[in-house]
């Protein structure tokens, strides 16, 4: 008898389904109802670091650049104190087979869904990491299927959007777009239902496990180039995969690296509103991911997310829409390299936070992206234009995200914020509980404390202050 | 008129605005959401607004309303924003570039 395919028969089947779909039983790691064992769902892999640097060699990903960016670093010692303004490198991942550092994610999986004998792997994603599924599932002879929230409910698409489909079919995926919504789910869980195919989610321990090269090249990189390790690491921070992955990769080249994130702040978006939509001028590496995904990362397409980045940064930078613009366009002119917008949310943050520190450190900047139509600053700023956002030269801190743009006046002003990291661990630490509905064990309370990069202590003031103790 | 085996695109409603049971803000609550993708046309032939099927490019077979016959994007780099000189420039100058004028 065929199942019922409408919305509550499927999301009622939803752990059967990801349980088929990803190989792996999630209930397997399941400790108590607020806690998980982490490391064994790491480990769940069963893929070591040399191997996954093997089959990324393999298919055109990881080992990218580590660029000096020497004009810039001229230009942030313009506005810092003297003996201040750091080194910044980046990261050149749009090196990577498909243009981003999304290619390390999905190498791994996609290797994994053969191994496993899968004939296709899907991915929900509106991101580059639609096109680094299908370059992989290409490159690996499988099928594959891209699900993106991409339109408003008049069929108006962000151009950023548009670009990825294309670039996804282009690699020979079907991609299926949909109107705002967290139902995408739904639409994606059906479909891997019928399919049978591989969630080749941005998530699961594979594709976390794939980023953990990208820390590692970079501290290698870094000791080669220069002859010691990196001082700074700034990351944008979206799904937290980025931060999670690339934090996890120094530890195990031994690297102490401060592991910064970096958001543009798209505060008072909402990021499930129809008409919120397209007000957005960029659809990536935002507040409106980063907090959410931050504070209660297990919301995403499978049951424990691994990428769980408060476990490891230390602090979390805001920028602006127009700092980003502006910062891309000063990679271009100044360095002589045109890369997308998304991925340079981190580079704005490192130009204003390498003016806090002295001449001799080192800052890198973790990627670079592929730019193309649609994803570049002027058919991003066309269409902020068309769709009423005011753009103007002026001080970002003025910025007001879905009513105005704010250019910065001169590179001066471009100044990062520093956000309540600590306010985002609590908030992690309350929801943790209130979600899981029981008082937390002693185990639970260690959990916790790892969970936010703090200790027991923490987490119980936390939880005290709220009566949930 | 489409005929069998063209590339098409197709539109569907996924569920009706009614039908959205899922946390969502209130101009959200009062679209449907909607669906689109492309496949070759299974139907012999078919006209714009049609009901049809098609076979995707991982060769589903998906039934939607026809809404374009051979797709083709049309994003762009957009029209022209001033603003982007004025960065280029000002940066240029900044950095002093080529040396005094």
């Amino acid at each position: 008898m065929a199942l019922a395919k409408d919305y509550q028969s499927v999301m009622g089947r939803s752990n059967e389904i990801q349980k088929e779909a990803l190989g792996l039983d999630y209930a397997d790691f399941e400790t108590s109802p607020i806690s998980f064992d982490y490391d064994a769902l790491m480990k769940s892999t069963g893929y070591t670091l040399d191997e996954i640097e093997r089959i990324q060699g393999l298919h055109g990903v990881g080992n990218t650049p580590l660029l000096e960016l020497r004009n810039i670093t001229k230009l942030a010692r313009k506005y810092a104190k003297p003996g201040f303004g750091a080194r910044i490198f980046a990261k050149d991942e749009s090196c990577n087979a498909s243009g981003s550092f999304k290619d390390r994610r999905a190498a791994c999986a996609v290797a994994h869904a053969k191994k496993l004998g899968y004939k296709g792997v899907m991915a929900a994603t509106s991101g580059n990491y639609g096109a680094a599924v299908a370059s992989q599932a290409a490159m690996q002879g499988l099928n594959c299927i891209i699900v993106q929230e991409c339109y408003d409910s008049h069929g108006v698409g962000q151009p950023e959007i548009v670009e990825k489909a294309r670039k996804c079919e282009a690699l020979g995926a079907e991609v299926v777009q949909l109107t705002v919504g967290p139902e995408l789910f739904y639409s994606f869980l059906s479909i891997m239902e019928d399919t049978g195919y591989f969630n080749a989610s941005l998530y699961s321990p594979f594709g976390i496990a794939g980023v953990e090269t990208l820390g590692y090249e970079i501290a290698t990189q870094c000791r080669e180039k220069l002859g010691k390790d990196p001082d700074v690491v700034v990351c944008t921070n979206a799904g937290g995969g980025m931060v999670t992955g690339t934090a996890r990769g120094l530890l195990k080249a031994g690297c102490k690296a401060e592991v910064v994130a970096a958001s543009i702040d798209l505060t008072g978006l909402s990021m499930a509103s129809d008409v919120d939509f397209n007000k957005k001028s960029c659809t990536t590496g935002h507040t409106g991911f980063g907090v959410p995904y931050a504070t209660d990362p297990d919301h995403s397409d499978v049951p424990r997310s691994a990428a769980r980045p408060l476990r490891y940064m230390d602090k979390y930078l805001t920028t602006t829409q127009g700092e980003v613009m502006y910062m891309t366009e000063m990679l271009a002119n100044l360095e002589g390299i045109e890369r997308g917008p998304a991925g340079n949310t981190a580079l704005a943050a490192a130009f204003s936070y390498a003016q806090e520190l002295p001449e001799d450190a080192i800052v890198v900047v973790s990627e670079t992206e592929y730019t193309g139509a649609g994803k570049h600053i002027q058919p991003q700023l066309d269409f902020a234009r068309d769709n009423g956002i005011d753009i103007k030269f002026g001080d970002p801190k003025d910025d007001k995200p879905g009513t105005n743009l704010i250019l910065p006046a001169n590179p001066g002003l471009i100044k990062h914020k520093v956000a309540d990291i600590e306010h985002f661990r609590k908030s992690l630490i309350k929801k943790a509980v209130k979600k899981a509905g029981v008082k937390p064990t002693a185990a639970d309370l260690e959990f916790l404390a790892v969970e936010t990069k703090t200790d027991v202590d923490f987490v119980k003031k936390t939880l005290e202050a709220e009566g949930l103790l | 008129m489409a005929k069998k085996g063209d590339w098409v695109r197709i539109h569907s409603i996924v569920l009706k605005a009614e039908e959205r049971t899922a946390k969502l803000p209130e101009d959200t609550k009062k679209c449907d959401l909607q669906q689109w993708t492309k496949g070759f046309l299974q139907n012999e032939e078919a006209k714009l607004g049609d009901e049809v099927t098609v076979k995707t490019a991982v060769g589903r077979l998906v039934e939607g309303t026809l809404i374009d016959e051979a797709p083709c994007y049309t994003h762009s780099y957009g029209k022209f924003v001033p603003e982007i000189i004025e960065i280029d420039r000002q940066l240029r100058e900044i950095m002093n570039f080529g040396g005094e004028a």
